[in-house]
């Protein structure tokens, strides 16, 4: 069974149809215990990382979150919930994350359509993450964002991802994913990934 | 290279799509959610829904049919029609609408717009602007297309944006019906002036009409019904057609 994370941000009920779609049980919770008991866990995401940060404070939902990433199981952060593993992001004057993987959240500067909307190519950069089974090195994704984050641990970037520059798409350390397309709007190739997580 | 996004669009009233569709194999062809999965299958890169229903008390309907459809396609979803507050866009977002798009009451009530985006994020608000020429400028309409606001568009364009506006989906109301093709003039005056996404819509008829709209302008998105609805072109052909063309498609 997965285990969504509810910080009362969005769109938890996609993430979830997504899940049973391909036959998954998934439930929504907050609460802390659930997340401690949980065997793997999806932390989903749209909106601002400032009020996600303090929402999931504010639910004493962190540590619950940190341990079971240390114990070693297996999480997956979908946009904002992507965004949240590294330090901080310049979003709304300055905004820390979780801090799991070190580096920075910025907004895209360039002369581009902000926020970035659409369909975009997945280019690969490691070539044997079980979360990529099935599915072909340059995949058109759906991504909704405005802000990119920058891993200081180039080894841990999974794909990247051509908008005016190549931004991190996805991250990979040990039992740590994050993508910051969205799998439960990317049609077969979304189902995909998440059936793939679900056998991780 | 982010992709041009195709974009069908199904008018529902009271659950049902309205004037029908006309796609074979089909058990019933007025059904949003079955037209959405024929859609999904053909690769479109969007659904958007404009809930028509007049009487307030079947509002609850669309909710039902976005619950469904998100039960069976996994692609944004956009909802417009009738949204006037926050709590309206929260009952459409965790019903799986992915956006919503606001028009009357965004003329109306501008702070919505700010007080929406601040609240749910910018990425899920699009302020439909219906525009019309009006002697050398093109006046916003609202009330779906009854109603002069006095509003000249590409300003208003440039005030939803910095109201957090996240994308804006420009129907030209001259262009719209005449199967001539997308009002290139207007599409091109709104997408430079501002730098949030622009789906241009009306007028879409034949397949080069896909194409000039993005050799000519910087729409990031081309919206249509029926020249979908009706089987003349697939969503495939038109990316098809793009891709000979060399304008990036999915």
């Amino acid at each position: 069974m997965i285990t969504i994370i509810d910080y009362e941000s969005g769109n938890l009920r996609s993430v979830q149809k997504a899940f049973e779609f391909i036959g998954t049980k998934a439930r929504i919770t907050q609460n802390p215990k659930d997340i401690l008991s949980a065997e793997k866990i999806v932390l989903p995401g749209v909106g601002a990382m400032q009020q996600a940060i303090e929402k999931l404070e504010a639910l004493s939902l962190i540590d619950p979150i940190k341990k079971m990433i240390t114990d070693g199981k297996p999480f997956l952060g979908i946009c904002v919930g992507f965004q949240l593993l590294f330090e901080k992001s310049t979003e709304g004057g300055g905004s820390k994350g979780l801090g799991i993987l070190p580096g920075e959240v910025t907004r895209f500067e360039n002369n581009l359509k902000v926020p970035q909307m659409g369909w975009n190519q997945l280019q690969f950069q490691q070539q044997s993450c079980p979360l990529l089974k099935n599915i072909e090195d340059n995949s058109n994704v759906y991504f909704c964002h405005s802000y990119f984050a920058t891993p200081e641990d180039k080894s841990c970037i999974l794909t990247t991802t051509d908008y005016g520059e190549a931004y991190t798409s996805a991250v990979w350390k040990d039992n740590v994913f994050g993508v910051q397309f969205h799998p439960e709007k990317s049609q077969n190739i979304g189902l995909t990934l998440l059936t793939n997580f679900v056998e991780i | 290279m982010l992709t041009k996004r195709i974009i069908p669009c199904l008018d529902v009233k009271d659950g049902r799509v309205v004037k029908g569709t006309n796609f074979v194999n089909l058990r019933d062809a007025g059904d949003p959610v079955e037209v959405a999965a024929i859609y999904d299958k053909q690769m479109a890169d969007e659904i958007v829904f404009l809930d028509i229903t007049a009487s307030h008390e079947k509002r609850s309907i669309i909710l039902d049919v976005v619950k469904k459809t998100a039960e069976k396609v996994f692609m944004p979803l956009t909802v417009g029609g009738g949204i006037n507050s926050c709590d309206d866009i929260r009952e459409l977002l965790n019903a799986g609408a992915d956006k919503v798009s606001i028009n009357t009451s965004a003329v109306t009530n501008p702070n919505l717009i700010k007080e929406a985006s601040e609240k749910f994020g910018s990425q899920c608000i699009v302020v439909a602007i219906d525009a019309k020429k009006i002697n050398e400028a093109w006046e916003v309409f609202t009330h779906g297309g009854r109603t002069p606001t006095g509003l000249e568009a590409v300003s208003w364009a440039k005030k939803v944006e910095s109201l957090g506006a996240g994308e804006i989906l420009l129907t030209s109301m001259d262009a719209d019906g005449t199967k001539d093709g997308f009002d290139i003039h207007l599409t091109k005056a709104i997408s430079h002036a501002v730098n949030i996404p622009v789906i241009a819509s009306g007028g879409a008829g034949d397949l080069n009409h896909f194409k000039d709209v993005f050799e000519k302008t910087d729409a990031s998105a081309a919206l249509a019904a029926s020249i979908f609805h009706y089987g003349e072109y697939t969503i495939g052909d038109v990316k098809q057609f793009l891709k000979q063309n060399k304008i990036e498609v999915r």
